[in-house]
């Protein structure tokens, strides 16, 4: 609160308790619109986003709704020590973790990859065209992009006519009703809601890059290839390395829009996730208490990552995200 | 001359630059099918007559062309409903959200303002924990938002990550401008309406697309706090709850009847949910071409940040 105002003001009264009271008083005075335009959205931060944190007493309560919170009863770590003995929580786990470190990797690859492509395409105007066709479905729901893979998907859906035409498969697959296919179809579609959309970050890399390192590669005759490797790559790699570690930090957080509306009663054994676990213990069957310890969980183990990911970041001389 | 040059640059053309070219042309070429194969695949769809459709071989253009699915799905009730609310959630959340957002921004650009770091502090925070789903969900239940058309925009109204963005912007306006407006006697107020806003205006475009992008594109608030309340359900979830039809009957939906006895015929849940697609999305794609610009700018300036 050591605001340049209130020194100024200060001076004018004896260094004592009172008068920085009563300087500060009168500096809140001065400020009164500033006040107005700001306490309103104070009140609204504690209540909507500080007070839920209240709500974790849940987890170590046999949390009955209709009860007041001290008849509550405690129960400590009892439903903790439930989930990690829980062989449906387990595969869980074992699903955000894999789903997770699956769309990270792909999507990073295949993210780098496309904007080096894009930025090799020569033709302005068709280079602008890719690219806003590759953004657009970035912007569309995850609702919209699920009924549409789920159509492709379908039984009479073009990936399994184009599959049998050419003789990949015999016969018709319902993938969405095979688990095992549903780490790599989340990530598919993963992937084309968002790949041309992350390219915007690694083309401003690449538009950063000397062009004379070109120019000069080229006369020594450098090719295409040699160019890309020698002199694109390394020029992306800050915002590469900025980038994975910050992604890193979110590895638990796979999403939930797309497990769960692509989820069904055949894959839920691979698309259920932390986030899914969440909605379906807690707001379809009512366990609140076991729904907010998962969720606890998962908070504190991506505060763990995120904390890790930045001051790891800042070792590294990169910068960090706050 | 124009020859000359012509020359040259083929001179420097390699055999190898010419295979590459042309295998990135037919892979960005691919890559655009792919991209919009779906949705040029659904549009076809929801032009085709239904029945027609059950046939299967609909790619890229309808075989029946008919209005008939788009006439069912806007006779539907429910779904003009989930159309109605979407657009008013869409326009007022964004209206509140920008203006809310923008004031507290102004307010913590001040140098001279006592709580500047702190109010910041505050909001930062909570980009790095959130209460979980169960307790937010029985605070909105205690607020009684649950069953109101406000539960869609109070909760949102400011992001931290938006409130940065727009501080980031008002910092960089020249100090001089309001030391002027001050001393001509404007108020915070007055210079926030008079000055801030209508000098803020790209940055406020760019969040503003966000914002309602994202209240257009929600359906999950719907879910959990207004599923049983029809009058207030928006169009992603009614698309929602078509999908989960068609995709428990085993996706099999051809075989599936439709809802409402007269259209039993005419439409298909496959139909239905091709057309109620492309309705869902159609306001994003006819804007989104013209405004791309904004939404790239919104990318890399949260980059920077």
């Amino acid at each position: 609160m050591k605001t340049k105002a209130n020194a100024v003001t200060s001076q004018a009264f004896p260094e004592s308790q009172t008068g920085r009271v009563k300087s500060f008083i009168a500096t809140c005075k001065s400020q009164k619109a500033l006040l107005l335009m700001t306490v309103p959205f104070v009140i609204w931060v504690f209540v909507f986003k500080y007070l839920p944190v209240w709500g974790w007493t849940m987890a170590f309560q046999d949390f009955k709704p209709a009860r007041s919170f001290s008849e509550q009863e405690w129960v400590g770590f009892k439903h903790f020590a439930f989930l990690f003995t829980d062989d449906r929580f387990l595969g869980v786990l074992r699903n955000t973790l894999a789903q997770s470190l699956i769309n990270l990797v792909l999507g990073f690859v295949t993210a780098i990859g496309l904007a080096v492509l894009i930025n090799e395409l020569t033709n302005v105007k068709f280079k602008r065209v890719v690219q806003t066709i590759s953004y657009l479905p970035h912007f569309l729901s995850w609702v919209v992009a699920a009924a549409l893979i789920s159509s492709l998907l379908s039984m009479d859906g073009i990936i399994n006519e184009l599959l049998i035409g050419l003789n990949i498969i015999d016969d018709k697959i319902l993938w969405l009703g095979v688990g095992e296919y549903f780490w790599g179809i989340l990530a598919a579609s993963d992937i084309w809601k968002n790949v041309g959309w992350n390219t915007i970050i690694y083309l401003a890399a690449i538009s950063m890059i000397d062009m004379e390192q070109y120019e000069a590669a080229k006369i020594d005759g450098a090719s295409r290839l040699q160019r890309i490797k020698y002199i694109t790559i390394p020029g992306m790699k800050p915002v590469i390395v900025v980038l994975l570690i910050m992604n890193m930090g979110y590895i638990i957080e796979a999403g939930f829009e797309a497990q769960y509306l692509l989820g069904n009663g055949q894959n839920i054994e691979y698309s259920e996730n932390i986030d899914v676990f969440v909605i379906n213990y807690g707001i379809s069957m009512f366990n609140f208490s076991l729904a907010t310890a998962a969720g606890i969980f998962k908070t504190v183990i991506s505060l763990i990552f995120l904390i890790a990911a930045n001051s790891f970041s800042k070792k590294m001389g990169q910068g960090g995200l706050y | 001359m124009i020859l000359a040059k012509k020359r040259k640059k083929n001179l420097m053309r390699t055999k190898e630059d010419v295979l590459f070219d042309t295998f990135n042309v037919t892979f960005m070429i691919l890559l655009s099918i792919v991209m919009l194969y779906p949705f040029l695949n659904q549009i076809a769809l929801s032009l085709n007559a239904a029945t027609d459709s059950v046939k299967g071989g609909i790619y890229l253009w309808p075989r029946e062309f008919t209005w008939r699915n788009y006439e069912y799905v806007f006779s539907q009730a429910s779904i003009m409903q989930g159309i109605f609310v979407s657009v008013a959630r869409t326009v007022i959340g964004t209206l509140i959200s920008i203006l809310c957002t923008a004031m507290v921004a102004y307010a913590i650009a001040q140098e001279k303002f006592v709580f500047k770091r702190s109010v910041t502090i505050i909001f930062i925070m909570t980009m790095y924990f959130n209460g979980g789903l169960i307790p937010t969900y029985l605070l909105m239940r205690d607020l009684q938002l649950i069953g109101t058309f406000w539960v869609y925009i109070i909760p949102g109204i400011i992001s931290a990550f938006n409130l940065i963005i727009m501080r980031s912007f008002i910092e960089g306006i020249p100090k001089s401008i309001f030391e002027q407006a001050r001393i001509d006697g404007a108020g915070d107020f007055r210079v926030f309406f008079q000055i801030v806003l209508p000098l803020s205006l790209p940055v406020l475009a760019t969040v503003s697309l966000f914002v309602a992008v994202g209240q257009w594109n929600q359906w999950f608030d719907v879910f959990l706090y207004n599923s049983s309340n029809e009058s207030l359900t928006t169009l992603q979830y009614e698309l929602m709850k078509v999908l989960q039809n068609t995709a428990t009957s085993n996706g099999d939906w051809n075989s599936a009847q439709a809802s409402g006895e007269h259209a039993a015929n005419t439409v298909t849940p496959k139909s239905i949910q091709a057309t109620m697609t492309i309705v869902a999305s159609l306001p994003i794609i006819c804007i989104y071409p013209f405004l791309q610009k904004y939404f790239v700018k919104g990318m890399t300036l949260g980059a920077v940040k």
